[in-house]
C-alpha cells in the first residue's frame, strides 16, 4: 500500500478543514492534539531551563564548604523547587506532550477523544506553575521542605507559601488526571478498526498503563495535600501527634503515591525506547508480548512496595523483609525489558543517529541507576545509604539518563515528522556527547560522596568532600549549558527555512502508522481510519 | 465540533468514578493505618490504651528484660519531664509501677498529652499498661508539679530474643486540641 493510499484527505467532507486559527488565539483555544502536544513540549522545555537554573545555583553553593552564594534557607527553597518543577513541570508534561502528539497518529485516530478537555488539561499547567514559582517572590520563604514535603515540615513548620504550593499541586493533579482520562478513552475507543490490542505500538501500551497509574495515584496525592491543608487551617490533626494524628502517616500516604509516580515518570520512556531501538537496529522489537506484560507487571508491583522509602522509620522486621523482597522482584520485569532491548540490538544492522545514541545512553545508564536502586532496596545497606548523596545519585541516574534521555531521544526521533525538517545531525551528536559526559561527571561522583557519608539536602559539608563536589559542579555546568544546543536545534528545525523535503518514512527502519503520513504532518490526519498492515 | 459519542461518555464516567474512589481511598488509609498499628502495637497506637493480662499469667523468672525510659519535650514546651528511674530490670509477667516527674514551667496553666513509643517494634505489642498518664490529656495548674504513674508488665509471650525494650514519651502541648473531659489526675502524686 502506498503512503498516499493510507492518508486520504477529502477537502469537502468536513467543516474543520480550514486549518488553524492565527495568532495566540490558535494556542489558547486549540483542541488539536498536535497543537496541544506542541504546547506541552514547549512548556516542559521552558520549565527545564527554570528548574535547571535552580540546580545550577545549588551546585554553585556546593562548590566549596561554607557559604558560597546562597544562605541555607534559600538553598532549601532551591532544592525543593528544583525537584518539584523537574518532576511535575518537566518530565510529566513532556511525556504528556509526546502522548498527545503521537497516540492519535499511532492508533490511526483523527484526534484525542475529548479535545476540549485536552485543551483544559494543558492550560491548567501554566497557572499551576505560575502560582508555585510566584512563592519565590513573596515576602517570607518559598516552600523549603524538599519535594517530598514531609509533615510536620510542611504542616506545623511550613512557611505561609505552603498554601500556594498545595493549590498548585491540586491544579497539576487535576491536569494530569484529565490528561490520563483522555488518553485512556482515546486508546480504548478511537483505535482504527484494524488496530488490534496486540498490534498497538509499545509507546501506546506503556502510556495506557501510565494513564491508569495516574488515575489511581494522583487522587491520592490530592488527598494527601488536602489533609495537609486541613491540618494547617481547619484544626484537624491527620499528621499532628498532639491532636492524636501521626506524622508517619504522611509518609505512608505520600509514598503510596510516590512509588507509582516513579513509574509514571519512566514507563512512557520505555515506550519511546521500544520504538527507537527497532528502527535503528532495523529489526522488529524482540519479545513484544513480554514487553507488554512486563509493563503491566511493573505497574501492579509499583503499588505494593512503597515502604521501601521508609525502612528507617522503625517498621517491624517482617514489613521490612516483605518490602525489600517485593521491591527486588520489580527487577525481574524491568530486566525482561532491558534484555529484550539488548536482544533487539543483537545482530541488527545498526546506525547511530542521535535518537539511537540517546536510546543507547539510556540503556546503559538507566540500568546503572537500576542497580543502585537494588542497592538501596536492600534493608541493611539502605540503613547506610539513607538520606545520603548515594540516593541523589541513584534517582538522577534513573530520572536524567532515564526519563529525560528517553524524552530527548523521542524528540529527535519524531522531530522530522513533526516539522518536516531534518535536525542538524552533527549538532545532535555533539549535544548527545556533551550531555552524556556532563551527566556522568555530575552524578557519578555523587555515588562515592554518598558512600563516604555526605548527607543530602545540606548547603554545607565536611572538608573531605570538597574535591568530588567541585567535579560535580563542573559537570553540572557542562550538562546544563549543553542543553542550549538542544534549544538551538529544536528552534532551527521548527522555525528555520526548510532546505529539503523529508520523506514520509524519515528513518529507513521506521515502522508504524505515523510514518505513513507526510512530513510535516498535516493539521488534520486520519479522518478516515487507516488500514493497519 | 462533533458531539461526543456515547461510548466516550460512558468510559469517562467510569474513570471519573475510579478517580473519586481513589480520593476516598486516600482518606480510608487513615483508619487502616491506625488499625494496622494497633494490631502490631507499633507507633504507640496500642501503648496509649489499657491492655489486659491473660488469665493465669505466670511470672517467667528465667528471663530478665531491661526497660529503659526516655522522655522528649515537643518543640519549645516549657516543662520538666523525667523518669524517676532511668531503667529497670523486669521479668516477663511481673507488674511494675514507675513514676515520671512532671513540672509545669510554662508560667501558665496548660494541658499536655504524652505520646508513647516502644522500640524495638517487635516487642511493642507485648509491653502492656494497665494504667498510664498517657491514656488521657493531663491538666496542669501554673507551676504544678506531680509524679505521674505508669503501671505495666511485659507479656510472657514476648520473643526470647528481646533483651531490652525502650519506652519513650514525647510530651505535647495540646492547648489547641483540648478534649471535653474532667481534668484527669488519677494516680498522680502531687508534689
Ligand atoms: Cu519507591
Amino acid at each position: 500500500m502506498t503512503d498516499a493510499a493510507v492518508y486520504t484527505q477529502d477537502p469537502d467532507s468536513h467543516e474543520e478543514h480550514h486549518g488553524p486559527e492565527h495568532g495566540f488565539k490558535r494556542w489558547l483555544f486549540t483542541t488539536n492534539h498536535k497543537d496541544i502536544g506542541t504546547l506541552y513540549l514547549f512548556f516542559s522545555f521552558i520549565m527545564m531551563f527554570v528548574a535547571g537554573a535552580m540546580a545550577l545555583l545549588v551546585r554553585v553553593e556546593l562548590f566549596e564548604p561554607g557559604k558560597v552564594l546562597l544562605n541555607p534557607e534559600y538553598f532549601n527553597q532551591m532544592t525543593t523547587m528544583h525537584g518539584l518543577i523537574m518532576v511535575f513541570g518537566v518530565i510529566m508534561p513532556a511525556m504528556a506532550g509526546l502522548a498527545n502528539w503521537l497516540i492519535p497518529l499511532m492508533i490511526g485516530a483523527p484526534d484525542m477523544a475529548l479535545p476540549r478537555l485536552n485543551n483544559w488539561s494543558f492550560w491548567l499547567l501554566p497557572f499551576a506553575f505560575a502560582m508555585l514559582i510566584s512563592t519565590l517572590f513573596m515576602s517570607g520563604p518559598a516552600p523549603d521542605f524538599g519535594w517530598t514535603f514531609y509533615a510536620p515540615l510542611s504542616t506545623t513548620y511550613g512557611p505561609k507559601s505552603t498554601d500556594f504550593f498545595i493549590f498548585s499541586i491540586h491544579l497539576m493533579g487535576a491536569s494530569s488526571i484529565l490528561a490520563a482520562l483522555n488518553i485512556v478513552v482515546t486508546i480504548f475507543n478511537m483505535r482504527a478498526p484494524s488496530m488490534a490490542w496486540m498490534k498497538l505500538p509499545l509507546f501506546v501500551w506503556s502510556w495506557l498503563v501510565t494513564a491508569f497509574l495516574l488515575l489511581a495515584v494522583m487522587p491520592v496525592l490530592a488527598g494527601c495535600v488536602t489533609m495537609m491543608l486541613m491540618d494547617r487551617h481547619f484544626h484537624t490533626s491527620f499528621f499532628n501527634a498532639a491532636g492524636g494524628g501521626d506524622p508517619l502517616l504522611f509518609q505512608h500516604v505520600f509514598w503510596f503515591f510516590g512509588h507509582p509516580e516513579v513509574y509514571i515518570l519512566i514507563l512512557p520512556g520505555f515506550g519511546v525506547i521500544s520504538a527507537i531501538i527497532p528502527t535503528f537496529a532495523r529489526k522488529p522489537l524482540f519479545g513484544y508480548r513480554f514487553m507488554v506484560y512486563a509493563t503491566a507487571v511493573i505497574a501492579i508491583l509499583g503499588f505494593v512496595v512503597w515502604m521501601h522509602h521508609m525502612f528507617t522509620t522503625g517498621a517491624p522486621i517482617a514489613a521490612q523483609l516483605y518490602f525489600m523482597y517485593a521491591t527486588m522482584l520489580i527487577a525481574v520485569p524491568t530486566g525482561i525489558k532491558v534484555f529484550n532491548w539488548v536482544a533487539t540490538i543483537f545482530k541488527g544492522s545498526l546506525t547511530f543517529e542521535t535518537p539511537m545514541l540517546f536510546a543507547l545512553g539510556f540503556l546503559v545508564m538507566f540500568t546503572l541507576g537500576g542497580f543502585s536502586g537494588l542497592m538501596v532496596a536492600l534493608v541493611p545497606s539502605d540503613y547506610q545509604y539513607r538520606d545520603s548523596y548515594f540516593v541523589v545519585a541513584h534517582f538522577h541516574y534513573v530520572l536524567v539518563s532515564g526519563s529525560l534521555f528517553t524524552i530527548i531521544a523521542g524528540v529527535y526521533y519524531w522531530l522530522p515528522k513533526w516539522t518536516g525538517q531534518m535536525y542538524n545531525e552533527r549538532l545532535g551528536q555533539l549535544h548527545f556527547w556533551l550531555t552524556t559526559i556532563g551527566m556522568n561527571v555530575t552524578f557519578l561522583p555523587m555515588h562515592f560522596l554518598g558512600l563516604a557519608g555526605m548527607p543530602r539536602r545540606i548547603p554545607d559539608y565536611a572538608l573531605q568532600f570538597t574535591d568530588f563536589n567541585q567535579i560535580c559542579t563542573v559537570g553540572a555546568f557542562i550538562f546544563g549549558f549543553s542543553q542550549l544546543i538542544f534549544l538551538y536545534i529544536i528552534l532551527k528545525a521548527s522555525f528555520g527555512k526548510r532546505t529539503y523535503q523529508v520523506s514520509n518514512q524519515v528513518w529507513e527502519g521506521a515502522t508504524g502508522l505515523e510514518w505513513t503520513l507526510p512530513s510535516p504532518v498535516p493539521y488534520h490526519t486520519f479522518e478516515t481510519a487507516p488500514v493497519v498492515p | 465540533m462533533k458531539p461526543i459519542p456515547k461510548s466516550h461518555k460512558r468510559l469517562t464516567l467510569l474513570l471519573v468514578c475510579g478517580v473519586i474512589f481513589m480520593f476516598c481511598f486516600c482518606y480510608m488509609l487513615v483508619p487502616l493505618y491506625q488499625w494496622v498499628c494497633k494490631q502490631e502495637g507499633i507507633n504507640g497506637k496500642s501503648a496509649n490504651s489499657a491492655g489486659s493480662a491473660a488469665p493465669g499469667m505466670q511470672i517467667d523468672y528465667s528471663r530478665t528484660i531491661k526497660i529503659t525510659f526516655t522522655t522528649t519535650l515537643h518543640h519549645d514546651l516549657k516543662f520538666k519531664f523525667l523518669p524517676l528511674q532511668q531503667h529497670i530490670d523486669i521479668h516477663p509477667g511481673e507488674r511494675k509501677l514507675i513514676y515520671f516527674l512532671a513540672e509545669n514551667q510554662s508560667g501558665k496553666e496548660i494541658t499536655v498529652q504524652a505520646v508513647p513509643s516502644i522500640t524495638p517494634a517487635d516487642a511493642a505489642r507485648f509491653l502492656k499498661k494497665t494504667e498510664c498518664f498517657c491514656f488521657t490529656q493531663q491538666y496542669f495548674l501554673k507551676n504544678e508539679k506531680a509524679d505521674m504513674p505508669v503501671y505495666f508488665f511485659i507479656d510472657p509471650a514476648v520473643s526470647r530474643d528481646i533483651k531490652e525494650v525502650t519506652l519513650s514519651y514525647t510530651l505535647f502541648d495540646v492547648g489547641e486540641f483540648i478534649k471535653k473531659q474532667k481534668h484527669f489526675t488519677q494516680g498522680r502524686i502531687d508534689l
